[in-house]
C-alpha cells in the first residue's frame, strides 16, 4: 500500500466555448498514464465499502488493481463479469452517491475516480482488435422474452444468454438502446458506444426485434405462448406537463419530444436526416434534473442565444448530478433558481410568445426530505421566450399495464414487483422504471441483475 | 425490414400503399393506424390503415404527398422494402349497433373509412357514406365502398360528380334525403374534420372523428400529439386516434398542425440535390 495520495486525476474535456457549440462527446477520457496514477490511488481496502454501493456489485478494486498494473485485459474482463455495459455506466452512473461516496478516500473529499476508471477500461477495449467473449453455458432450450431494449432489458439479456438460454429482445421504436438512444444525448453518452454494447450482446446471440410494440403487435400473453418466461423493461415513457394555460403552444415540448427529435431521429443533422428540429432563440427547460441539463445544453448546441433552466427550488436541492451542472453552468445555461412557470402567452399564429412566472422562497421540510418551495406573492413576472421544455419526469408507459391481464398495477401506474422483479403474473417478471418511477440507468440495470438471477432459477427447474 | 407488395398512384396526388407486415395484419382494427419509415434517417409516419388481408399478412394505406417524406414514399415500388412498419397503434373505432350512422371520408380519408363502413355494417347498422372531393376525378374505391353502404353521396366542388359544392352543404343534402343520423363518422384531413364537426354539430350526436395530429414514436413517449379534448390534454396516439369532434379544441390543432410547415419546404427544395 503506497502513500495516500489526495489528488484526484481530472478527466481531460472539450474547453466550454467549443464544445458548448458541438455535439462531439463533452468529456475526453483517460489517457492509459492518467489511467495508472488515478487507480494507485485505490488503497485496495480488504473490506471495500464502494462495491456496497454499486447495484451490480462490480468487483472495483479488482479491475482497479488490474489498471494499475497495467492489465487492461484483466481489468475489464473484471468489469464484464458483473457488468455487460461498462462503457455505459462508466458516463452516466451517478458514482458520486454510489460507489464514490463509500470510497475510503471520501472521507479526505478526494474518493478514486471509479467511474472515469471504468469508462477507461472499456474505451481500451474497443481500440483493441478482438474483442474478449465470455463463456456461454451449453444451451438449455428455455426461451425468454425480453420487452424493451433499454438498461434493464439489456442486462437481463446478457445475464440469462450467459446461463444457455435463448435469450430475444423486443423493442417498440426502430432502434434498440431504450432512454440510451432516445433520451441521453450524443455529447454525454456517444450513440455509437451504444451501438457497440448492443452489437457485443448480439454477438453473444440474443436475437433483437425492432419495431415491435409488445401490447400491440402481440400481447404479454401471446408471447408466452412461445416464451418460457416473459421480462418486461419498458421504462417510464410518458410525460409529464406541467398543466399551466398554454402547454400546447407551437414551441411547447415535452424533454421526450425534444429530445427524440435531436437523438433517435438525429434533428440536428437536419435537413440530410428528415425529421425537424426547431433552432430557437430563448429556451426555458422546466425542472433541475439531468434531463433538464440535457435538454439546456442541447438547446445551446443547437445554436440557442440564450438557454435557461427554470427551478422552483434553490441550487442546494437540483436533482441533476453535480458534473452535469456544473458542465451546464461551463457552457453558459443561465439558471432561475426559485422560479415557477405558472402561465405561457402566444402570438396569434400560436407560437410562443412569453412565459409568466413566480419567485419562490423555501420553507419547511416536505416529505422528501428538502425544504417545500413557497410562492412569493405578487413576484410574477415575464421574459420573452420562444420554446419552452418540461422536464419534469415522466410515468411508466400504460400499453403494457392496459392490455396485459393477472398483472398487479400501483397507484402511479406501475408495474408492482417484489426484490426479485416478479410481478403477480405467472412467469412475467418485470424491472426498471416501468416498477419504480423514473430513476437511473445503474439502478435499472440492478433490478435487471435481479430479475435475470430470479428467471435463471425458475429456467434451471 | 417489411416489403413492398404494391404502390400505386390512385388519383393525382394520393396513393395507395402495400406492404407484407404480417404480425400487425392479424392484429390491427378498424380505426387504427401504423408508422412507416421508408429510409434509414426517414421521418416516422403515422398513417390510418385503409384495408388488409390477414391471410396474406398485408396491410394497405393511402396517402397524399405533401412534403418530402411523403414524396419519398410515393417513390417506393414493389419489391422494395422499407425500414420500419410498427402497429397496430391507436385504439380501434368503437363498432356496435347504433342505428342509421353517416360515414365521410375526403382525401386520403375516402381509404381509411372503408374499413369503418365494413366493420359498421357487418354490425348490422344502416351505413350513409358521404364522398367530398374538389372533382369526380379525385374519387375512387366508390363500388368497394357501395357494397357495405346502404347509399353512397357525393359531393363535388365543381359538381362533376354528385351534389355540387362544399362539406357546408351537407346538412341541406341530409334533410332533402330525409337522413337522420344516429352517429356520425369522419376521416380526412383536420380541415374537413373541423368543419363537418361545425355543420353538423346540431343533430346533437356523436362525431367521431379520427385525428391526424403530428407524432414521432406513437406509444405515447413524445407528447407531440396532445390535443385538448373536453378541455383536458389527451395525447392522440394512445388516447385516440378517435374523439368526438364535438369537445375538440379545433383552433389549437390546426395551428399546431402547422409547426413544421417551413421545415418541410426545406427538404422538399433539398431532395434531390446533394444527398
Amino acid at each position: 500500500m503506497g502513500k495516500l495520495d489526495l489528488n484526484r486525476r481530472e478527466m481531460p474535456k472539450q474547453p466550454s466555448h467549443i464544445r458548448r457549440r458541438n455535439f462531439n462527446e463533452v468529456a475526453l477520457g483517460y489517457t492509459p498514464e492518467l489511467a495508472i496514477a488515478e487507480s494507485q490511488r485505490c488503497l485496495q481496502c480488504k473490506k471495500p465499502f464502494c462495491i456496497d454501493g454499486c447495484p451490480v456489485e462490480i468487483d472495483i478494486p479488482g479491475f482497479i488493481k488490474c489498471i494499475a498494473e497495467g492489465d487492461f485485459a484483466g481489468s475489464i474482463r473484471t468489469l464484464k463479469d458483473k457488468n455487460c455495459l461498462p462503457a455505459i455506466c462508466g458516463r452516466v452512473c451517478p458514482q458520486e452517491e454510489q460507489c464514490e461516496e463509500l470510497c475510503i478516500l471520501n472521507k479526505k473529499g478526494a474518493p478514486v475516480a471509479i467511474g472515469r476508471l471504468e469508462r477507461f477500461a472499456a474505451y481500451w477495449e474497443t481500440t483493441q482488435d478482438k474483442i474478449e467473449m465470455p463463456k456461454i453455458a451449453p444451451s438449455t432450450g428455455r426461451k425468454v422474452a425480453i420487452v424493451g431494449s433499454g438498461p434493464a432489458g439489456i442486462t437481463v439479456a446478457g445475464d440469462l444468454i450467459k446461463h444457455g438460454h435463448e435469450v430475444t429482445m423486443y423493442e417498440a421504436l426502430h432502434e434498440p438502446g431504450g432512454v440510451l438512444v432516445y433520451g441521453i444525448p450524443e455529447f454525454r453518452l456517444p450513440k455509437a458506444v451504444v451501438r457497440r454494447e448492443l452489437n457485443y450482446l448480439q454477438k453473444l446471440g440474443v436475437k433483437l426485434i425492432t419495431d415491435f410494440v409488445v401490447g400491440k403487435t402481440k400481447s404479454v400473453n401471446q408471447l408466452l405462448e412461445k416464451y418460457d418466461a416473459v421480462f418486461i423493461g419498458t421504462g417510464a415513457g410518458l410525460p409529464w406537463f406541467m398543466e399551466i394555460p398554454g402547454e400546447n403552444l407551437n414551441g411547447a415540448y415535452s424533454a421526450n419530444e425534444y429530445l427524440t427529435r435531436m437523438n433517435l431521429m438525429k434533428g440536428f443533422q437536419f435537413p440530410h436526416s428528415s425529421t425537424p428540429i426547431k433552432k430557437h432563440k430563448n429556451i426555458a427547460v422546466i425542472g433541475g434534473g439531468n434531463v433538464a441539463m440535457d435538454c439546456a445544453r442541447t438547446a445551446l448546441r443547437l445554436g440557442a442565444d440564450n438557454s435557461y433552466i427554470i427551478y422552483r427550488r434553490s441550487e442546494k436541492e437540483l436533482p441533476a448530478r453535480l458534473e452535469e451542472y456544473e458542465n451546464a453552468v461551463e457552457e453558459g445555461v443561465i439558471f432561475h433558481f426559485l422560479t415557477l412557470p405558472i402561465r405561457l402567452i402566444g402570438d396569434e399564429n400560436g407560437w410562443l410568445k412569453e412565459i409568466e412566472c413566480l419567485r419562490m422562497k423555501l420553507g419547511e421540510l416536505d416529505s422528501s426530505g428538502r425544504r417545500r418551495p413557497i410562492p412569493i406573492e405578487g413576484s410574477e413576472f415575464v421574459m420573452p421566450m420562444d420554446a419552452y421544455v418540461v422536464a419534469i419526469g415522466n410515468s411508466p408507459n400504460p400499453i403494457i399495464p392496459d392490455t396485459t391481464p393477472e398483472l398487479e398495477i400501483g397507484r402511479r401506474g406501475n408495474i408492482v414487483a417484489d426484490e426479485n422483479g416478479k410481478t403477480s403474473k405467472d412467469r412475467v417478471w418485470a424491472g426498471g422504471d416501468i416498477v419504480t418511477g423514473a430513476a437511473t440507468v445503474i439502478l435499472a440495470m440492478g433490478a435487471g441483475r435481479k430479475a435475470a438471477l430470479s428467471m435463471h432459477d425458475y429456467l434451471s427447474k | 425490414m417489411f416489403k413492398v407488395i404494391e404502390k400505386e398512384m390512385i388519383v393525382p396526388n394520393l396513393y395507395l400503399l402495400t406492404v407484407q407486415a404480417p404480425d400487425i395484419a392479424e392484429q390491427i382494427q378498424p380505426g387504427q393506424f401504423i408508422i412507416l419509415r421508408s429510409h434509414d434517417d426517414a421521418e416516422r409516419i403515422p398513417l390510418s390503415v385503409a384495408d388488409w388481408n390477414r391471410e396474406e399478412g398485408t396491410l394497405t394505406m393511402i396517402f397524399m404527398v405533401v412534403g418530402d417524406s411523403t414524396l419519398r414514399m410515393a417513390g417506393l415500388n414493389g419489391e422494395d422494402f422499407v425500414p420500419t412498419v410498427v402497429g397496430p397503434l391507436g385504439k380501434p373505432t368503437e363498432i356496435k349497433k347504433i342505428g342509421t350512422v353517416i360515414c365521410i371520408g375526403g382525401c386520403y380519408g375516402i381509404g381509411s373509412i372503408y374499413p369503418v363502413i365494413r366493420a359498421l355494417h357487418e354490425k348490422g347498422n344502416k351505413v350513409i357514406t358521404i364522398l367530398e372531393s374538389r372533382s369526380n376525378f379525385l374519387l375512387y374505391w366508390e363500388d368497394k365502398l357501395k357494397s357495405y353502404s346502404e347509399k353512397v353521396i357525393i359531393i363535388t366542388r365543381d359538381g362533376s360528380s354528385g351534389y355540387k359544392g362544399h362539406i357546408k352543404r351537407l346538412s341541406k343534402i341530409l334533410q332533402e334525403n330525409t337522413i337522420k343520423p344516429d352517429q356520425i363518422f369522419v376521416n380526412g384531413c383536420t380541415f374537413l374534420l373541423s368543419k363537418t364537426t361545425q355543420e353538423l354539430s346540431h343533430y346533437n350526436v356523436p362525431i367521431i372523428v379520427s385525428l391526424n395530429p403530428i407524432m414521432i414514436d406513437g406509444t405515447g413517449m413524445c407528447g407531440v400529439c396532445r390535443v385538448t379534448v373536453d378541455g383536458s390534454t389527451k395525447f392522440a396516439c394512445v388516447d385516440g386516434p378517435d374523439f368526438d369532434g364535438r369537445v375538440v379544441d379545433w383552433e389549437e390543432l390546426l395551428k399546431r398542425r402547422k409547426q413544421y410547415l417551413n421545415e418541410e419546404t426545406v427538404l422538399v427544395h433539398h431532395s434531390g440535390c446533394g444527398r
